[in-house]
């Protein structure tokens, strides 16, 4: 496999990096932090990655550099069959509430920025005949709720696009797997009281890495989010009114 | 980035003491260590080694910070930050032939963990503590300044921090030796002996052949039943000899929370049942998991002892002391109410470089012991005797130990004392061990 991720440095990205590069996928990066990727393109080279770990800068707050990122990850692999997208920010609903700023840069990397990407990257692949095209979204996306109303507003948005996107052109080869994580423990979450079901970012790897081989549409990690997002879309509003999670 | 610091309810491996503590994790330990009081990895120390000392003090969480840096495939050396936890260290380097000398009998540890406990495990005898594989660390001292320290710079530094708690500075970055593994696969052996003195004098011998040994003690057996054992002896297989594929990776489910199935019964029953199935003379091929790591056999073991929480009682009898003095604890612990659910002795061999480092020649006994109100008595009971025959307590296991007690078992204190405060002289580094043992302001 000749993968293309972005967000690898931390978190998901970065255990799902590990467990490709461990049976031998070749991979590139992309990431805002250039000292990250140095550090992360290091570990995965002393990790046994086969061939050199190629890396660039790219921030999903820049379109503009989407392009020239996207030249330098084909050219690195010598085309790319899989492209898979971690990279997002998040906030407390009271953080975003609070701050405009913050609201605007979540909204827009989480939904219209992530989407952008995507696009370049599905012209891509469709181009080169097709490949897998991997979109970590959320649970928080499934159904709105008083703690996530924003950030689960975007995630929501990201889910449908990604959904069409199957719809249009899973025939003409281009395979799309959309990720919705529950609560998994990273620097993302740490700040956040733990629901059960929780996992860490190796173990949800696995079922990510588990949803790419199997070419799932939409994959739930860990999987048992499925039946509890399955309650929660099925509670009447008035319940929700009423709930605080 | 920095995570902002949370306050949280904490404790060891042992579940007590319990302390409410601000600590923050990232995977940039320079920023989360500038300012804080103590480093903590997997929290697998059993007592107050991995919890501050001071009320406002903030831990750095090292375990996001699990990168290798670089590897030497020619000389098997390695690079790691100091999050990076054996387990992750044995999956990605089993597989290419090499293994991490010195493992103590979890996986769930972290780098920075094992130098700052120099830690141990069944192959003491043959290899020492891990700190003698150790090439180099990056730490930062308490000054905020970060240093590259190994044998050849600042080398006082250096044998201070190789068992030093984490006292003398943060550790950021490990370099260490791989020790060459052609398979992954443990050749193992084990028999049992019906009394302490042939179980004891099986280790010994053991000892002279394999480089993996290990005696599990029932203690919970009356009569002349208490003390058998069985002895574990191992050594990594050759290829010839092992299955051809690598031993899949193991991933044992956790237990989610306090359940306290383990107890004195409980375990008097598990103990028999032991015993019996082991005692007769097995030879095999092994998973290396189930020969290294039985404290993982399933994720959170700890959460199956008493609700109250454990310690675990470990120290070291020199050689003089011989198997009576082994007794002798025994006796004390049993006599003073203490229940001991597991108990395992290991044959040491000499002192290493680390200057507060634990093991010496002779005989390690380890014994879990519920926290009860008798738990206190019978470990100061215990020390009497311990520091009265030139033996010692390990700082990694301990959660009872007085300080007057540890003075006695301890002449290199004031040597390594020394060196902590000529690097930290207001000890702005500490934890709750260090002011419980070496009056640390809090």
């Amino acid at each position: 496999m000749k993968a293309l991720l972005i967000g690898a440095t931390r978190g998901m990205g970065r255990s799902l990096a590990r467990l490709m590069v461990e049976r031998g996928d070749q991979l590139f990066l992309l990431g805002r932090d250039e000292s990250a990727l140095e550090v992360t393109a290091a570990d995965l080279t002393a990790r046994g990655a086969s061939g050199s770990v190629g890396a660039a800068c790219c921030d999903l707050e820049s379109p503009s550099g989407f392009e020239a990122a996207l030249d330098a990850a084909w050219a690195g692999l010598e085309g790319v069959d899989t492209v898979v997208v971690t990279a997002g920010l998040f906030g407390t609903q009271e953080s975003l509430e609070a701050d405009a700023v913050l609201r605007q840069r979540v909204l827009s990397v989480n939904f219209a920025n992530t989407v952008e990407f995507c696009e370049q990257v599905r012209t891509r692949l469709l181009a080169d005949g097709g490949g897998t095209l991997c979109v970590f979204s959320s649970v928080a996306g499934d159904r709105a709720r008083k703690k996530v109303v924003l950030y689960g507003a975007a995630k929501a948005g990201l889910s449908s696009y990604l959904e069409g996107v199957d719809l249009r052109y899973r025939e003409a080869g281009l395979r799309t797997v959309l990720i919705k994580p529950g609560f998994v423990r990273t620097n993302m979450t740490a700040a956040l009281d733990e629901p059960p079901f929780a996992v860490g970012p190796d173990e949800a790897a696995r079922a990510v890495l588990r949803a790419i081989d199997r070419g799932a549409s939409v994959a739930y990690v860990p999987p048992v989010w499925r039946l509890v997002m399955l309650i929660i879309r099925s509670l009447p509003t008035w319940v929700l009114r009423r709930t605080d999670f | 980035m920095t995570v902002e610091g949370q306050r949280g309810a904490l404790s060891g491996w042992g579940r007590h003491p319990v302390v409410v503590a601000r600590h923050r994790r990232s995977e940039n330990l320079e920023a989360i260590t500038r300012g804080a009081t103590l480093s903590r990895g997997l929290g697998r120390s059993y007592g107050d080694a991995s919890l501050p000392g001071t009320i406002d003090g903030t831990l750095a969480v090292t375990t996001a910070a699990d990168r290798l840096c670089w590897f030497d495939a020619e000389r098997g050396i390695v690079r790691a930050e100091a999050g990076v936890s054996l387990a992750t260290l044995n999956r990605v380097f089993w597989p290419r032939g090499w293994s991490v000398p010195s493992s103590p009998g979890t996986q769930q540890v972290t780098l920075g963990g094992m130098v700052a406990a120099d830690v141990h495990g069944k192959s003491h005898h043959s290899e020492g503590c891990f700190g003698e594989h150790v090439r180099a660390v990056r730490m930062r001292v308490a000054d905020e300044r970060i240093l590259e320290v190994s044998e050849d710079e600042e080398p006082e530094l250096f044998r201070a921090t190789l068992g030093g708690m984490g006292l003398t500075g943060h550790l950021l970055e490990v370099e260490f030796q791989l020790r060459p593994a052609p398979s992954g696969w443990v050749l193992a052996e084990s028999q049992g002996y019906g009394d302490l003195e042939s179980t004891v004098e099986a280790l010994r011998s053991a000892g002279s052949e394999w480089p993996h040994t290990l005696a599990w003690i029932d203690l919970l057996a009356g009569g002349s039943a208490f003390g058998r054992g069985v002895v574990e002896r191992g050594r990594r297989a050759d290829p010839g000899e092992a299955p051809s594929r690598l031993p899949a990776p193991r991933f044992p489910p956790a237990v989610p929370f306090v359940f306290p199935l383990i107890s004195g019964t409980t375990m008097r029953l598990a103990n028999i049942a032991r015993y019996w199935s082991r005692r007769l003379y097995r030879r095999g091929i092994v998973h290396p998991d189930a020969f290294f790591y039985p404290l993982d056999v399933v994720g959170w073991l700890n959460r199956l002892y008493p609700r109250a929480g454990f310690t675990q009682y470990q120290v070291v009898l020199p050689t003089s002391a011989g198997v009576e003095g082994c007794r002798r604890v025994f006796d004390i612990m049993v006599q003073r109410g203490a229940v001991p659910l597991l108990c395992v002795l290991k044959d040491f061999g000499g002192e290493g470089k680390g200057m507060l480092s634990f093991p010496k020649a002779g005989l390690s006994i380890a014994v879990d012991l519920p926290i009860t109100d008798r738990t206190q008595v019978a470990v100061d009971a215990m020390n009497d005797f311990v520091a009265g025959v030139g033996g010692r307590v390990y700082l990694a296991k301990d959660t009872l130990t007085r300080p007057e007690h540890f003075r006695a078992m301890e002449p290199r204190l004031s040597a390594w004392q020394a060196v902590r405060r000529h690097w930290d002289p207001e000890a702005r580094i500490r934890s709750a061990l260090s002011v419980r043992l070496f009056g640390d302001p809090t």
